[in-house]
């Protein structure tokens, strides 16, 4: 038999953070053209593990790790990113790391850019060479290619669709000539079902071109499809790596959270249908338009029922992501928005604030926190300076009420699981997942009536995901909760909406029943409304 | 071991080097057999005496601005209060508190405008700072030959009009707060009133940032988009910030005075925003974070470093003016290192 070696083999690999033991000794090994899924709760240690991979500064700035790395049977030490790449390992990160003002293709080839030879590049060397453009779009455009991405190399990151953005970060890792590992950390959370198909076969390609490939997703079914091993870890401990062929999605899910887990379909008490104009409209959009680069809304009218969670659904760059911007206001906005009988302001979102509206942004990382500071503090500072809640005054000067502050962020961290070391931690310091967390709880604390929630389980883990569906639902129904939900994932608004609005061009194309026949989503998210309308204001 | 290695991360690279340098100093000046009980004392009172103006970039880094090079604009404010009071013939306490009382309402005015002005600059207030600062230096220096001050201690004596370069304190208010409650420990002498005004500025200013509009004020500077998304106007949270950062310089300076004896005109504002840069920067703070203890803890290893270096050097150098030029590479040498930690070395 030949040998073939591993092209990477992690031993028992450990890290701390602050002597905080978020690795515990984790082994595993990629073979040439296999794909190696990650799988683990939020705050798992698979985002630490692929740092550690990539030799991100992160690692070293903290005391680096324990343990052994060995490419093709060498130990190899990778102490920062560009020694990485020189070993043949590239990386998708969790949060982007794209350079806005650039195009596409300079993205593509930042730092490996082709060179031309001129005078000044001959003399003092590869320095002051020329870039060749030429080369430069048309390797960007194979790379794209590759990945049936459709898109101008020539437009800036900048005004791009999330999805975009996720495929040029990718696009950059493929072009390296040398790739020989592929590290995914959760490439498809910002993708919808048919965007995420569309990456699955390409790394399939990949893999079966020789390249090893570790791929991180909380969505087991796109491990089912894609990988051909999966190691599951939990709380930093290796607990199996298992062949795909010998296990279901359920089993996974199993070892990850340590329990069973039941992947029930909920089911929605019948509503009686009340009859359509006699229901009443916590909000009422119309002509919305807003100016979000890659989510324009252009025009559209929307009745959200008091009551009711109603599903925004769509492609990628279609605009549906913009719709909740612009009611809250945070990009450029016209139109006219109706809460409560009384006519919203625009662009400003402590009006909508005032009027009751909180806003769980797509954006966690841009808008969503505020890094540096604590997690008590990201959950109740927009209730502090909009409500003047968690205060205490004396006479007109006020100081915070810790007490109330830390009682609060208490709830909320074991309402929602959120995995960290205590209520003042900084926020920055917790997993991806756990900080969508934080996000939903600063908006809960503001005791809306009407919540606006934009791509809430991106992220986070299968038990995480239900436990925030959950939340939703049950303030839904306990409180009488309004929500507008946003979401990539068609199956998870069919979950709880009861009605989905699908968002194509920037406009209301149609609105569905969540039991309507996939064949009429999928219609309507290509522009098409089907005949039969189940009510609402689309025209 | 690992502890060991916990708090030496702790303190960092930059304030272990600082600290290690502090050590030495004071083992050569020990060994050049000056009094230790003289240094420690001086060393108090340079910390007394410059801690508000260290304390000003609290606001401006929480607020986003970065540290404020534009210091300047508030000790003018400062140097203005200062001089009406003596004008009117202020003395002791009296003459201290009337000095404080003029120059916060101008410096609050002067704050406003230089936060509008660093509104639309965004992105490189330091800069535009450093100029603004320099740039109201030079017009004071024409100001201060053109106001109408009468007080024969503060006019050129000849001319009968224009204000002096050093304006001595004796007869107004010069040290009333570095007497007041002085105590002596050994050859140790304690400026309880001036270590404890200061301190309690630093109250006032950490109760501040736990107060509603203190804390969207640094949310603004950690993440202006979350402010905005939040309802916080991230642009009053600057002017704020700005104000808030120029009066402290305004207060500072006074206190700055009072200590030293002088008020100093015309070119000696010019370049007094780097120390304090400096010394919050030794402090471990970045143009991004800050915190109060930042500011003492820089103020008290800055100063002190300058404190012990002076003698040092005369010592070693005796010519004048070699000691003179060897007071000038410690502290801008110091100002030079913490200017390159700005951000770097730590988190
Ligand atoms: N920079 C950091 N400083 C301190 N602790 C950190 C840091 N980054 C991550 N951690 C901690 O390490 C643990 C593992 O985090 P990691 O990001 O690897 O999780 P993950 O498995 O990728 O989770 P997710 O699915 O939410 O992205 C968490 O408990 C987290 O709080
Ligand atoms: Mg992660």
């Amino acid at each position: 038999m030949p040998d073939i070696k591993p092209v990477i083999s992690i031993k028992n690999v450990e890290k701390s953070y602050y002597g905080n033991k978020v690795l515990k000794g984790v082994s595993l090994d990629v073979m040439p053209g296999e794909i190696h899924a990650l799988c683990g709760e939020n705050g798992a240690g698979k985002s630490t593990l692929m740092n550690i991979l990539f030799g991100m500064p992160v690692i070293h700035m903290t005391g680096g790790f324990e343990g052994i790395i060995e490419m093709d049977g060498q130990e190899v030490h990778i102490l920062n990113p560009r020694q990485a790449m020189e070993h043949g390992i590239g990386m998708v990160h969790q949060e982007f790391m794209l350079i806005p003002g650039f195009t596409i293709a300079e993205n593509i080839k930042l730092n490996r850019e082709p060179l031309r030879p001129n005078l000044l590049g001959r003399l003092f060397g590869e320095k002051l060479m020329s870039l060749d453009t030429l080369t430069m779009k048309s390797d960007a455009r194979t790379a794209l290619n590759r990945l049936g991405l459709d898109v101008d190399e020539n437009l800036p990151v900048d005004g791009l669709p999330v999805g975009y953005m996720q495929f040029v970060e990718i696009a950059r890792e493929i072009d390296k000539k040398n790739i020989r590992l592929l590290v995914f950390d959760e490439p498809t959370a910002v993708l919808t079902e048919s965007e995420a198909e569309k990456l699955l076969d390409a790394m399939k390609r990949l893999a079966a071109g020789g390249v090893g490939i570790l791929f991180i997703t909380h969505r087991l079914d796109e491990v089912m499809q894609a990988a051909d091993k999966i190691t599951i870890l939990r709380d930093g401990t290796q607990i199996k790596t298992l062949n795909k062929a010998d296990t279901t999605a359920k089993e996974i899910a199993t070892l990850m959270v340590g329990r069973e887990v039941e992947m029930r379909q909920k089911e929605r008490a019948e509503q009686e249908e009340a009859p359509e104009g006699g229901r009443e409209i916590a909000m009422s959009i119309r002509n919305l338009r807003v100016d979000m680069p890659g989510e324009r809304v252009l025009g559209i009218d929307l009745d959200l029922y008091k009551g009711e969670i109603l599903g925004l659904g769509g492609l990628a760059g279609q605009g549906k992501i913009g719709v909740a911007n612009g009611i809250m206001g945070t990009y450029p906005t016209s139109g006219e928005i109706i809460v409560g009988g009384q006519e919203l302001k625009l662009n400003s979102p402590k009006s909508s604030i005032a009027a009751g509206i909180a806003f769980v942004s797509e954006d966690r990382r841009g808008v969503g926190l505020v890094p540096d500071t604590s997690i008590e503090l990201n959950m109740t500072i927009p209730a502090m300076v909009n409500q003047g809640r968690f205060l205490r005054h004396i006479g007109p000067l006020s100081q915070i009420a810790r007490q109330e502050i830390r009682e609060n962020a208490e709830k909320y961290i074991q309402e929602l699981d959120i995995r960290c070391t205590g209520p003042r931690q900084a926020v920055r310091r917790l997993s991806g997942g756990n900080q969508q967390k934080v996000c939903i709880a600063r908006a809960l604390v503001l005791a809306p009536d009407i919540l606006l929630i934009s791509e809430p389980t991106r992220g986070i883990d299968i038990g995480a995901k239900s436990l925030v569906l959950d939340t939703v639902d049950r303030l839904n129904r306990e409180q009488g909760l309004t929500v507008l939900m946003t979401s990539s994932e068609l199956a998870e608004l069919r979950l709880i909406c009861d009605r989905i609005a699908i968002v194509t061009d920037g406009k209301v194309i149609d609105i569905l029943p969540p039991d309507a026949p996939d064949a009429d989503f999928g219609l309507a998210m290509s522009g098409v409304p089907v005949g039969t309308q189940s009510g609402g204001a689309a025209d | 071991m690992s502890n060991v290695k916990t708090i030496l991360k702790n303190i960092g690279a930059a304030r272990l080097i600082i600290i290690l340098f502090l050590f030495s100093l004071i083992i050569a000046a020990a060994g050049v057999g000056q009094s230790m009980s003289v240094l420690a004392s001086d060393s108090l009172v340079r910390f007394g005496m410059n801690l508000v103006l260290t304390l000003a970039m609290v606001p401006a880094v929480m607020s986003g601005t970065g540290m404020n090079f534009g210091l300047p604009v508030g000790i003018l404010c400062g140097i203005l209060g200062g001089l009406t009071s003596i004008e009117l013939g202020g003395t002791g306490m009296g003459g201290l508190v009337l000095a404080i009382a003029v120059a916060l309402p101008i410096s609050a005015v002067a704050g406003y405008l230089y936060g509008r002005l660093l509104n639309m600059v965004k992105g490189s207030e330091m800069m535009i700072g450093t100029y603004v600062g320099y740039s109201m230096v030079s017009i004071m220096c024409i100001g201060w030959l053109l106001m109408p001050f009468k007080n024969p201690s503060m006019v050129w004596p000849i001319a009968g009009r224009g204000l002096r370069t050093t304006i001595s304190m004796d007869s107004s208010f010069g040290s009333v707060l570095d007497k007041l409650w002085a105590f002596q420990i050994g050859g140790l002498t304690v400026p309880t009133g001036l270590i404890l005004f200061s301190l309690f500025m630093c109250l006032l200013v950490y109760l501040f940032t736990k107060s509603k509009t203190g804390i969207a004020m640094a949310a603004s500077g950690d993440n202006p988009r979350f402010a905005e998304a939040s309802g916080i106007s991230v642009n009053r949270s600057r002017i704020i910030g700005t104000m808030l950062s120029t009066m402290l310089a305004a207060v500072g300076i006074v206190v700055y005075a009072q200590s030293f004896g002088f008020m100093q005109l015309y070119q000696a504002p010019l370049n007094m925003a780097f120390a304090p840069v400096a010394a919050a920067l030794l402090g471990g703070a970045s143009t991004s974070k800050i915190k109060i203890s930042h500011v003492i803890i820089g103020t008290i290893l800055f100063q002190s470093l300058l404190t012990i270096a002076l003698p040092v050097a005369n010592v070693l150098m005796p010519e004048g003016n070699l000691s003179e030029v060897i007071r000038l590479i410690v502290s801008n040498g110091i100002i030079l290192f913490a200017l390159t930690q700005a951000g770097g070395g730590r988190e």
